[in-house]
């Protein structure tokens, strides 16, 4: 589980991060478009071409969610609830999918901070990302 | 036969000669070991990894690091091969080492991580998809002799 400690540190840079929020969710779907393409066919509705509007505003709305949650941990179900109703009921994109997304994201997140990404604050960021992906496939069945 | 585009033969041929391998070797395995500590089970005679700071100073962790990423160099003058370039390797991981192959996939994501921080923007998607192609490539020649 996460320590006090992890908690804090993800909550301190998911809060530095919602400035930037389109430009991090847009990069971390680009890389995942890259090198796992059969996630795109969740998006045949979008253009999802670098810059696109529809990716910068679906990479914010997702980047959005990922700091609210982060805000109180120990509340997830709470906080995620429609977002669970939502990805049960309506998109039902298969759960592995999360892995995929959480492993760009976490490249996204290297790529932008460098050094400032150490191995203590990737392990945190790695843990709280399984936790939000597990929570949001709760309703699933 | 795996096929490689110009631009991944590139993309690796590029990354590889510009990496310090003193510096990305030991960077990548001790984050391996601190991000999933279950992987220190295989390094029990390495003294201290108690802690983050302990695994990040530890110097047995830093030279292994480096004699594991040198490991790649096979692989990336021989992309055309590397299943059987790599055999002896599986076998020594498999027969010897008794590391459970789920272990390269840990250490190559960590790889990843490192070499993302090092290239920054430069690290675009299309060359995140290249570097984890050849990874990937690595990763299952590295399993193949495992019975």
């Amino acid at each position: 589980m996460l320590s006090t400690k992890q908690k804090e540190l993800i909550a301190e840079i998911w809060g530095g991060l919602t400035p930037v929020a389109e430009d991090i969710g847009a990069d971390a779907l680009l890389r995942m478009f890259a090198s796992y393409p059969g996630t795109k066919t969740y998006f045949s509705h979008l253009d999802i071409s670098p810059r696109s509007a529809h990716l910068l505003s679906h990479g914010k709305k997702i980047v959005l969610a990922i700091a609210e949650g982060a805000k109180d941990i120990s509340q997830l179900t709470v906080t995620l609830a429609p977002l669970q109703t939502l990805h049960a009921y309506q998109l039902r994109i298969d759960p592995t999918n999360f892995k995929l997304f959480s492993h760009c994201m976490l490249v996204t997140l290297a790529c932008h901070m460098g050094d400032d990404f150490t191995p203590v604050a990737h392990a945190a960021m790695d843990k709280y990302l399984s936790a939000f992906a597990a929570v949001l496939a709760e309703k699933y069945r | 036969m795996v096929e490689w585009t110009d631009f991944e033969r590139a993309t690796i041929q590029d990354i590889f000669s510009k990496m310090d391998y003193e510096v990305v070797g030991p960077a990548a395995l001790s984050r391996c070991l601190v991000v999933y500590p279950w992987t220190q089970r295989y390094f029990g005679n390495f003294g201290n990894l108690y802690n983050a700071a302990a695994i990040m100073g530890n110097p047995n962790v830093a030279k292994h690091g480096t004699i594991i990423l040198h490991g790649l160099d096979r692989g990336v003058k021989n992309m055309d091969n590397m299943k059987e370039i790599y055999a002896e390797l599986s076998v020594l991981h498999s027969e010897k080492l008794h590391v459970d192959p789920d272990n390269f996939k840990l250490l190559s994501d960590c790889l990843t991580i490192v070499v993302a921080a090092q290239l920054g923007k430069a690290f675009t998607g299309e060359v995140q998809a290249a570097f984890q192609k050849f990874m990937a490539v690595v990763v299952s020649s590295l399993g193949r002799q495992y019975h």
